[in-house]
């Protein structure tokens, strides 16, 4: 959808959007009604609630205006303050189970560090993460930086197995790890590593992902002994268990879908060149609203049921 | 095999086909290999189905999908194991015609004999597959255990410790220019310093009412049963954020797939 | 042997580690046990694929139940094998990038491994109604906080939270549903989170404490068992 979009094709997302929200709404108040009759909602409808309330609107998409919270702006300021040409390595420590939350932040910092000129280092902890470096590379280095080159402005150096023991050896010598980058060229030949010996010598450390190993492991072997700035963007469901962390050992923290939106937001509005670029957190918030509500009105009806419940043995 | 699910796998056969078709045909101009393409896409969209069917029972197709994934994933580590550690890390260290066959960079200072130690270990750890020499794995998971145990002592102890200790340590009074100022300020706003105040003194109290709840030592009555149901209710919200949390993101993975089945697969432009 | 060397083994290698941080001459060698213990990782991966060909080769031999789908698995595995060992179709030479575009390790990866790995979590979502509506019950004064805080959560990390209380004036915009959410997340959220990870914290400081002492031996098994 955008401002090409034929005037016909608009109207008819709106009546979707209208449709599915009178049919979920419809739906909802329905199983209400049977929950005060005491009668049960089967698993597959609720399924089925879950399927339309996704769905719907991907057909039907809304797209709503986010605000960075400050959590989130802390990363993005960052990013901002550090002059043309610092060093930046940004790990990709996720697989394809969290990649619709994640890739769209790995996607942004890569934009955002790349645009503002900053060197860059793509590594892994997990080695799925190479798979999805890939599709950074696909999606936004080769179409939006063609100028961008391997080796001088950014480089892939890979996946190491041995999770926190990968950094308890860069922590303090980068080469004895990662003697090459993925494509064999060695390290003192690649551009991007001039200057640096070890992970003290990045201006800042960004961790992306949400399993194990991830920033937890970041900010125990390398932010907190090597004092280097460490931010991160992470699976929702991770987020709330590095609050501890934030602002002392984790200067900033995108948490789920909803810190992608935000970075993705701050982004078209510092660099208007990407306001055609795809913004995939933006467009899955409105699926995300409506599928809260849903499980929001389903803790409501199981609620409703087990008063009417407790009201009949009471009597009884 | 019943003729309900031989019709069945049949129809789904079908299905597969014209997509396959349908989408080569799509692809027809705009990718060099469309035909491959098509195939691609439309086993994508298979092996999606194929889990998401699970939600209405159990089926072969299900299981298939979830034998397959089994499979690859082994095979997937495999091959990203030995190419970025054994290969990348271990060959350069121990054999220079290794180096030179695999083309990786071979320093001749970087020669090191004390790296046939991991190769070592590491095929005793292969040994748990034998019944009778299994025993012997032992000491490879020793050496991993004992890894573990002394890179977590340090880094758990400062920073999970120490230095989470020392941010609890907040300023109680925030911004503090008199009582008066205080009270003539006062409001509900998020950054209003009342609300800045209420926040350190939550994390502050809750932090220590949390760590006498799990204290188990000690029986929790009066002031320190008190405290520790403070600490319960400081847990609770904890984990209501947390469950609020974990909401959001499996909700997204939803999202992610079924973006994949309506643009990628169906075609539907979003 | 059986035990007695293993826990030397730990004794050394966890001690050594604990020293290197403290002593720095000691570095370099903590630096070659880490990378050690990387390589054994590696290992530890063809353990377990040969664990996995062993579990599903017995049970095609033996023709247990669904016996026909170990040969998906084992067919699966030694493809993406092959096409990850040899890299087949990988462009460039046996230096290039295994994950390089155009190999069929990495379509592999796209097509396969992709859809099935992220499905798998994708249902998730589904069941995560399905229990909330059934085991989410507001029976006493502590679930009802855990409620309220999940609802607040839920609405504020939406943009109908800000729809829904945008009216409220400034003085009063703690009240609003996106600023109660964050200031529970940053404040009792936090202050939950840090209690437990104190707890953990200390935890696993005892425990490696145990483990490198020798204290802690479960994880050498029994004498009649592996």
């Amino acid at each position: 959808m955008n401002a090409f979009t034929p005037p016909l094709a608009l109207a008819l997302v709106d009546i979707g959007r209208v449709i599915s929200l009178v049919l979920i709404a419809g739906g909802l108040l329905w199983l209400l009604i049977r929950a005060i009759k005491l009668k049960e909602v089967e698993r597959r409808v609720i399924f089925l609630f879950i399927f339309i309330s996704v769905a719907a609107p991907i057909l039907f998409p809304t797209v709503f205006k986010e605000k960075a919270t400050p959590i989130v702006k802390a990363v993005f300021d960052k990013i901002e303050s550090l002059p043309p040409g610092s060093k930046v390595l940004l790990s990709y420590d996720f697989d394809p189970a969290m990649a619709p939350e994640v890739q769209p932040m790995a996607d942004a910092f890569s934009r955002h560090c790349l645009v503002k000129g900053h060197k860059i280092v793509y590594m892994c902890l997990f080695a799925t993460g190479q798979g999805q470096f890939t599709r950074t590379m696909e999606n936004v280095i080769r179409p939006e930086f063609p100028e961008k080159i391997d080796g001088v402005d950014y480089v892939n150096i890979g996946y190491k197995a041995g999770n926190e023991g990968v950094l308890n050896v860069i922590i303090s010598d980068f080469k004895k790890m990662f003697p090459t980058d993925v494509n064999g060229v060695p390290y003192d030949s690649v551009e991007v590593f001039k200057g640096i010996r070890s992970c003290k010598d990045l201006d800042l450390i960004i961790s992306i992902g949400g399993g194990r190993p991830g920033i937890k492991e970041w900010v125990l072997f390398v932010g907190d002994p090597g004092d280097v700035p460490i931010a991160t963007g992470v699976a929702a469901v991770v987020a709330p268990q590095l609050y501890p962390y934030y602002p002392k050992q984790l200067l900033g923290l995108l948490g789920g879908i909803k810190g992608a939106a935000e970075y993705e937001s701050e982004l078209v509005i510092h660099y208007p060149r990407f306001k055609d670029s795809p913004t995939p957190a933006l467009l899955m918030m409105g699926p995300q609203t409506l599928a809260h509500i849903v499980i929001m009105a389903f803790i409501i009806i199981g609620n409703v049921l087990f008063i009417q419940g407790r009201r009949k043995e009471g009597k009884q | 095999m019943k003729r309900s699910t031989l019709i069945l796998m049949g129809l789904v056969v079908i299905v597969f086909a014209l997509s396959w078709i349908f989408k080569a045909i799509s692809f027809h101009g705009v990718e060099e290999h469309y035909v491959l393409q098509g195939f691609l896409v439309t086993l994508a969209a298979f092996l999606t189905l194929s889990i998401m069917s699970f939600l209405y029972r159990d089926n072969p197709f299900y299981k298939f999908a979830e034998h397959l994934f089994v499979g690859i994933s082994a095979a997937f580590w495999m091959s990203m194991g030995f190419w970025s550690t054994i290969v990348g890390n271990l060959i350069p260290r121990l054999s220079e015609g290794l180096s030179n066959f695999f083309k990786v960079h071979y320093i001749p200072g970087d020669y090191n004999i004390f790296f046939y130690i991991p190769v070592i270990l590491g095929i005793l750890l292969l040994m748990r597959l034998s019944r009778n020499y299994g025993w012997i794995s032992r000491w490879s998971l020793a050496f991993i255990v004992g890894t573990t145990a002394g890179l977590n002592f340090i880094r758990y102890l400062r920073s999970d410790f120490i230095n989470q200790v020392s941010a609890t340590y907040v300023p109680l009074l925030v911004d503090w220019q008199g009582i008066g100022h205080f009270f003539s300020n006062l409001s509900l706003s998020a950054s209003g310093q009342f609300i800045m105040m209420l926040a350190n003194w939550v994390i502050f109290l809750g932090v220590m009412c949390g760590i006498i709840y799990f204290f188990f030592s000690k029986e929790h009555t009066g002031m320190f049963g008190r405290a520790s149901r403070v600490g319960i209710w400081i847990l609770m919200i904890t984990f209501g954020a947390s469950f609020g949390y974990t909401v959001m993101g499996r909700i997204s993975l939803l999202v992610g797939r079924i973006t994949f089945l309506f643009r990628d697969w169906m075609g539907l432009n979003i | 042997m059986k035990r007695g060397v293993p826990l030397i083994i730990t004794f050394v290698v966890g001690t050594v580690l604990i020293f290197s941080v403290f002593i720095p001459p000691m570095e370099n060698l903590g630096e070659n046990f880490t990378l050690f213990f990387d390589i054994i990782a590696v290992f530890a991966f063809f353990l377990g694929g040969g664990n996995l060909l062993r579990v599903h080769l017995t049970k095609l031999s033996r023709r247990k139940r669904d016996w026909e789908y170990s040969i998906v698995t084992i067919v699966g595995f030694f493809f993406m094998l092959a096409c990850g060992l040899f890299k087949i179709g990988n462009p460039g030479d046996i230096s290039a990038s295994l994950t390089a575009e155009g190999s069929w390790f990495q379509t592999i990866y796209e097509s396969m491994f992709v859809p099935l790995g992220s499905t798998m979590y994708a249902l998730l979502a589904f069941f995560v109604a399905s229990a909330s509506y059934r085991a989410f019950r507001a029976k006493n004064r502590e679930a009802t906080i855990l409620l309220l805080a999940a609802f607040i959560i839920l609405l504020g990390r939406t943009p109908l939270g800000t729809f829904v209380t945008s009216w409220i004036p400034d003085s009063f915009s703690i009240m609003q549903i996106p600023n109660l959410a964050i200031w529970i997340m940053n404040s009792p959220n936090l202050a939950g989170q840090r209690a437990i990870m104190i707890g953990i914290g200390l935890g696993v400081v005892s425990m490696s404490l145990r483990l490198i002492l020798g204290i802690e031996r479960t994880y050498l098994g029994g004498d009649d068992k592996l």
